[in-house]
């Protein structure tokens, strides 16, 4: 009998702390909206740090777009010439990224290197007693430090994810025309037909705003909440990376049932 | 009326679930003078500055800062209450994105809105009293410990506090630094007329500058006293602390059952 | 980082982003030429709609005119009612023929306008009268067998 409960009671408590988790994250991301006058207020503090998750991450998003981009031309064209449609090959592309790739994609590489970031910036902060300080000189850390963080994220994910898709774009028609030998003008006026502004390029939009307000709490909850040493500030970054990717493709399928049954 | 005591602390009672850090403990700190807790570590020394500044809240018992019991302000009256307080973090705990100058002139601009050129003003002011002027413009991750603590203290001293706390000050520190550091906190304490209470566990230190020195030990007040009085108590735990005996009230070795119990059963 | 550089990047980089969403708004998708220009609703009955579903494109002549609105169901004469908005700049004639295509052999239905030859032309809330359901494949494949069966006495 023993094992079994021993095996039972370690998922039973697993279980309730990821829920005390959750309810602690809640709890934060509450805290920092009614804290967030200041983050507006004083709009350097978030242009700071829109330079910081945003900017600096922009060469891993347009690098990885490009290959991204160029990858979906190629495979996409050697699929659909075998039905004769390779002329299809705008819509294939602009429509993977529009909808999917782009958001998510952007999302996945925004937590590894920005949320990383962010969780190892507040974990230290927190081990050296910053944020301590920061309090008993009376000043909110949730409205100068954390704050400003998350409205940079959340401002930062669909400029970078519009960036993304656009850049694939690109990539995909660099291999499509000139190289594969593409009709230019089947190109983009197969796209044009088939894309609705408001279904894909809105929808992207929105999924990559949900992403970016998942992403950046994560990051700083799991930097606010980490134990204050050098190995819990190890191990938060990564449960930033796990975390978030998790969450991020978990609400990529919520999200886009909602959007395909509307 | 103007209290004769700046803090005090009735019958406080904190702990965690599993043990209890302080048991009914009364202290008070006057104006105007230096006093200091000591203790073996882990006793709860520091917890007892974070319960004055209302991080933490006590599970039982009364801190009252200037009339005003912490535990019961509203997010207002903290902020109120520690506009009065200067606090010096164990390792100084500067800001690392921030330069020296921006560090010392941060509690300004946040609190006040006086103009740039009086802020640079008061700011090279407070490192003028901490001997640091010349590196304000040093960046907080270009200084040496000793120095990060002095620019910290500076920084605590920017909005001249009431009452200047210090947590574990001498940690790790040079000689020549904890020199500095001990007639830094004596020569700011009188000429800002300030209260400053400071936790350490440094006894020739605290010696020379205290007014007034409570002992913790198993969540209570061991001992109390001046340091004249206490260095004459015959009391065995202020006398293992202060002439640091190796074995004592506090002992040597850590529970264990009998070592030739313990040596036998290996074999 | 001074504070003017940080705002330089910081513009730049949220520019590039409008940027990118302009780009994709206009060359990928279609913003430019349907959903900006004003349009004019009109309504028409069918007996059958087919697969026919709302944003489906209304077209004349192969040309995207406009889209399809709504479509609801008439209880007293239980037809549906499909609501089409075709932009401002194409006026059709009253008498025009409203009939529900198939794009290609198993695509997506659409709604195509043959103009006819009436003076006066379709104003807001007016309805088309001309219609032709969508082919329903099961209707064509009975008919079908229908007359296979009819033709076999034939010997």
């Amino acid at each position: 009998m023993n094992p079994i409960f021993k095996i039972l009671s370690g998922l039973g408590s697993q279980v309730t702390s990821r829920i005390w988790r959750l309810g602690s994250a809640t709890r934060l991301f509450l805290l920092t909206l009614i804290y967030s006058g200041e983050s507006f207020r004083r709009i350097h503090l978030t242009i700071r740090e829109i330079y910081f998750t945003g900017v600096m991450s922009l060469i891993i998003i347009i690098v990885s777009a490009f290959f991204v981009g160029m990858v979906l031309g190629l495979q996409g064209y050697y699929t659909l010439q075998k039905y004769g449609s390779s002329e299809s090959i705008g819509v294939l592309v602009a429509l993977a990224l529009l909808r999917e790739l782009g958001p998510v994609i952007t999302a996945l590489l925004f937590a590894g290197r920005a949320g990383t970031a962010i969780t190892a910036e507040i974990g230290l902060m927190k081990a050296t007693e910053q944020l301590s300080a920061m309090e008993m000189m009376a000043v909110s850390p949730i409205a100068r430090i954390i704050a400003p963080r998350f409205w940079a994220g959340v401002i930062s994910m669909p400029i970078l994810a519009s960036i993304f898709s656009m850049v694939g774009v690109m990539g995909g028609y660099l291999v499509a025309v000139p190289i594969i030998g593409v009709d230019h003008g089947a190109f983009w006026s197969q796209m044009n037909v088939n894309i609705d502004f408001r279904f894909d390029v809105i929808n992207g939009l929105i999924k990559s705003v949900v992403f970016g307000i998942a992403c950046t709490i994560i990051a700083l909850y799991e930097g606010f909440d980490a134990p204050p040493t050098a190995e819990g500030v190890s191990r938060a970054t990564t449960s930033t990376v796990v975390t978030s990717s998790l969450t991020v493709l978990g609400l990529d399928f919520i999200l886009t049932s909602f959007m395909i049954a509307h | 009326m103007i209290q004769k005591n700046i803090v005090e602390i009735k019958n406080l009672s904190f702990g965690y679930d599993n043990r209890m850090l302080h048991k009914d403990i009364n202290m008070v700190f006057p104006r105007g003078k230096v006093t200091a807790i000591m203790g073996g570590s882990g006793c709860g020394k520091t917890t007892i500055l974070r319960l004055i500044g209302g991080q933490i809240k006590p599970k039982a018992g009364q801190v009252s800062v200037d009339g005003k019991i912490v535990h019961k302000q509203d997010r207002q009256g903290i902020y109120e209450l520690r506009r009065k307080m200067g606090m010096l973090f164990q390792h100084g705990a500067l800001f690392t994105d921030l330069s020296v100058f921006d560090n010392v002139a941060f509690p300004i601009r946040e609190h006040t809105k006086l103009p740039e050129s009086m802020i640079r003003d008061l700011v090279l002011m407070k490192l003028n009293a901490v001997g640091l002027r010349g590196a304000h413009k040093l960046m907080a991750t270009e200084l040496s410990g000793g120095m990060a603590r002095r620019v910290a203290l500076a920084r605590a001293i920017a909005l001249d506090p009431d009452i200047i706390m210090y947590d574990e000050p001498f940690a790790g520190l040079d000689p020549i630094s904890m020199a500095v550091i001990c007639d830094l906190i004596r020569t700011l304490n009188d000429a800002l007329g300030a209260t400053s209470i400071i936790v350490t566990h440094d006894v020739e230190e605290a010696f020379s500058f205290a007014d007034y020195i409570y002992f913790i030990a198993d969540g209570i007040v061991a001992a109390e006293g001046t340091p004249k009085e206490l260095s004459k108590s015959k009391l065995p735990f202020v006398h293992q602390f202060v002439h640091g005996e190796k074995d004592g009230p506090v002992p040597f070795h850590y529970n264990a059952p009998s070592y030739k119990k313990d040596i036998y059963e290996s074999i | 980082m001074d504070k003017t550089t940080l705002d330089i990047w910081v513009g730049l980089f949220v520019a590039m982003g409008i940027a990118a969403l302009m780009g994709l708004a206009m060359k990928v998708g279609n913003l430019t030429s349907n959903t900006l220009g004003e349009t004019y609703a009109v309504t028409a009955n069918y007996e059958n709609i087919g697969g026919l579903k709302p944003r489906a494109p209304v077209k004349s002549s192969g040309v995207v005119v406009g889209r399809i609105d709504s479509i609801k169901f008439d209880t007293k004469a239980y037809q549906a009612v499909v609501t089409l908005k075709i932009d401002k700049r194409y006026p059709f004639p009253k008498d025009t023929f409203a009939n529900i295509y198939t794009s290609g052999l198993l695509g997506e239905q659409y709604i195509s306008l043959e103009a006819g030859g009436d003076d006066r032309f379709l104003k807001e809330g007016d309805r088309i009268s001309k219609t032709q359901d969508a082919v329903v494949l099961e209707k064509l494949i009975s008919q079908f067998l229908y007359n296979k069966a009819t033709e076999e006495p034939k010997k």
